[in-house]
């Protein structure tokens, strides 16, 4: 077979020939990159952006056509594809980089002692100050709203995602398991707004219209959340070895203590990353909370009765509605929305942590 | 870490794990308790998630078939919803247009091209991206975004591409166009399509990559052979999650467009159909009356619009994933 197929080749066969030498591509990206400073800056000004495009596009058909010459056709294209790669990483990274960027550097200068222990009921002495451009109001407000409004959709979402993880892997079989398998895939795919529509309606027929209360809020925030905690919880539950069960049921432990004390505490690292990451992903939502919780000024920690503010919601009011002048309420747009960040950041990495802290020694 | 399961495709991938039938176990009170409690937890499911269809359409019906004389404007409720779906799913595919090749580049660059200590840390920073709340790029989108295009590029394309219909019109000087809001959609949506194909992208058989490059391939050929094909469904599904993602983005719209009534096909100018998350977001806080029923029938056609694509979705997954495995 080697002695038909072999195509005729030059004798010349070494792993190194025909290929580009090392340093060409390097000297292509430094030839681009200068031909894109002179080039932008001779035609108008210079511009970081405009210079950047030049010299990837440049260093792009270079850097092909170099292979093309040097090696190969098949070469010329891998290396047109890795430049290509490469860029549009490069690309994307920009755009996130720049909204971190701008995320610290606006919020940061409202991260003051009033920031953090006062609300937006403004009195006209602070009007006035806020008329010469002082930073006043703050969000402690929202701070508390979010918190409650989490901490019900946490309670109603947790042990119900939990049970209904636990009856999917544990008791599941037959037509409701699979019906639910199903709609927990459908609610994973609901449109955050329709969650808050859900609550509002759900609200308006027992309540009456144009009820607002924290506690829709968390009702909606919780539909966005289950799905997420019985996704996650799932998958752990049924990464405990069934060996473990057996052996628990063998020696005549009940089922349910079987779950409780073997099954649970096996899994229990990686539920808790996941209602982590699923508190993580409804503490940002602004759309439901805007049709549900409302916005206030003042603090109000009853769920039960008015309106309540939580960060994502009083960082697009100031935003939209900033007062005069807007700069004040800009700032503290920027403000919650830095704080959000940060507390997202924070709930990644406290999962990331809680994850290999928590893992049972058997599966490290 | 936002790993396919919390886009509700883990139960395409994973099996269930064989249960032993014990058929006369004794079963005690509590134990008895706790299986119908968990029992009951999945029910609840059911209920909640029929409960949205059920509360959206009975608080909705008025704000379809009720009086028009009751409503702000005189359409009727096809007339009124006609565009903002138009413009949702405008917005949502001009969003996919721009995000998807990127991702699938993305999703490429760290699974394949970026050295693996690197890839595990770039991984963790797109999870994270998925998670950053929307009104932080709403607000981002208009203050960085618009107005850098609304500079450097709009003018441009209006002049030079005006002959194409979608640039045609009087270019935003806000920057508040269809354009921009698709563009920050699509970096709302990317992590999620990035997240997903990497993960089918990692988990190409390693056999036949290798056999692949043993053959004498390219590492591009390689992946063309190998790691494509297997990853082909993986992307696509990732796609119209994505897609179903951006039908439902509320904030970043809400904040950046500049919304008239009627279908506008142009992306420069300040005269763009409005999507429906928006308008709700928009008009919602300040409706009363019927007006208020009309919103949520519009969120009715959303929870549907949504819910079509994702099983779309599921179905391009599932057909794939067997394929693939196979």
């Amino acid at each position: 077979m080697t002695a038909t197929m072999s195509p005729p080749q030059s004798q010349v066969s070494s792993l190194t020939t025909g290929k580009m030498h090392r340093a060409i591509p390097f000297a292509i990206c430094a030839f681009s990159i200068a031909v894109g400073v002179v080039g932008v800056y001779s035609i108008g000004g210079f511009k970081w952006g405009w210079m950047a495009i030049v010299a990837a596009h440049l260093y792009l058909l270079l850097v092909t056509i170099a292979s093309r010459v040097i090696e190969d056709r098949r070469q010329a294209t891998d290396r047109a594809m890795r430049t290509v790669m490469t860029i549009a990483f490069t690309t994307v990274t920009i755009p996130l980089i720049s909204v971190f960027w701008k995320v610290i550097a606006e919020g940061a200068s409202r991260f003051d002692r009033k920031f953090f222990t006062g609300s937006m009921r403004i009195t006209p002495e602070d009007m006035l100050a806020q008329m010469e451009g002082a930073a006043v109001g703050g969000a402690l407000h929202a701070m508390a709203g979010t918190l409650i409004i989490t901490a019900i959709a946490g309670i109603i979402s947790v042990p119900l995602g939990l049970l209904t993880a636990i009856y999917l892997v544990e008791y599941g079989k037959g037509k409701l398991a699979g019906a639910v398998t199903r709609m927990v895939d459908v609610m994973t795919g609901i449109p955050s707004i329709v969650a808050g529509l859900f609550a509002y309606a759900l609200f308006e027929l027992f309540l009456g219209p144009g009820t607002r209360s924290g506690l829709s809020g968390g009702v909606a925030l919780s539909l966005l959340m289950t799905p997420v905690v019985v996704r996650s919880s799932e998958e752990m539950l049924r990464l405990v070895p069934n060996e473990l069960r057996e052996a628990s049921l063998a020696l005549g432990v009940a089922k349910w203590r079987t779950i409780l004390k073997v099954v649970l505490p096996t899994a229990i690292a990686g539920i808790l990353t996941g209602i982590t990451l699923a508190v993580a992903r409804v503490i940002g939502e602004t759309a439901p909370l805007l049709v549900t919780a409302g916005v206030a000024q003042d603090i109000n920690l009853n769920p039960f009765s008015g309106r309540m503010t939580t960060l994502p919601v009083f960082s697009y009011y100031e935003y939209v509605q900033p007062g005069v002048p807007p700069e004040t309420g800009i700032a503290r747009a920027w403000g919650a929305a830095l704080m959000l960040v940060m507390i997202v950041a924070v709930l990644f990495t406290a999962a990331r942590i809680m994850s290999h802290v928590l893992k049972p020694k058997g599966l490290k | 870490m936002w790993s396919p399961v919390f886009f509700g495709e883990a139960t395409l991938v994973s099996q269930p794990v064989a249960q032993e039938k014990i058929k006369k176990a004794p079963t005690s009170v509590p134990d008895r308790l706790f299986s119908s409690l968990s029992q009951a937890s999945a029910a609840t499911i059911l209920l909640l998630l029929s409960g949205v269809a059920f509360f959206l359409t009975v608080v909705g019906w008025s704000g379809i078939f009720g009086d028009i004389e009751g409503m702000s404007g005189s359409d009727n409720f096809v007339e009124y919803v006609g565009p903002l779906v138009f413009g949702t799913v405008y917005a949502a595919t001009l969003a996919l247009l721009i995000a998807t090749p990127l991702a699938f580049a993305v999703a490429l660059f760290i699974s394949h091209y970026a050295p693996r200590r690197l890839a595990q840390t770039l991984g963790y920073v797109v999870d994270l991206l998925a998670a950053i709340p929307s009104v932080v790029f709403g607000i981002w989108g208009i203050t960085v975004v618009a107005p850098l295009l609304s500079k450097n590029v709009y003018p441009w394309a209006n002049d030079n591409l005006s002959f194409i219909p979608f640039f045609s019109g009087t270019a935003s000087t806000s920057g508040r166009t269809m354009l921009t809001a698709g563009m920050v959609l699509a970096m709302m949506i990317l992590p999620i399509i990035t997240a997903i194909s990497r993960e089918v992208f990692l988990q190409t058989p390693r056999l036949h990559e290798e056999a692949s490059l043993a053959l004498g391939a390219t590492k591009w050929e390689m992946i063309r052979q190998a790691v494509i094909p297997y990853g082909r469904s993986g992307v696509i599904s990732g796609a119209m999650l994505g897609l179903g993602r951006a039908l439902g983005e509320t904030m970043a719209v809400a904040i950046i467009l500049s919304p008239s009534d009627g279908y506008f096909w142009s992306i420069l100018t300040n005269q763009n159909s409005n999507t429906i998350a928006s308008n709700i977001a928009l008009k919602f806080p300040e409706a009363y009356g019927l007006d208020v029923n009309r919103l949520i029938a519009t969120g009715l056609v959303l929870f549907l619009l949504s819910f079509g694509v994702n099983m779309l979705a599921r179905r391009v997954a599932n057909s794939g994933f067997s394929g693939a495995a196979g």
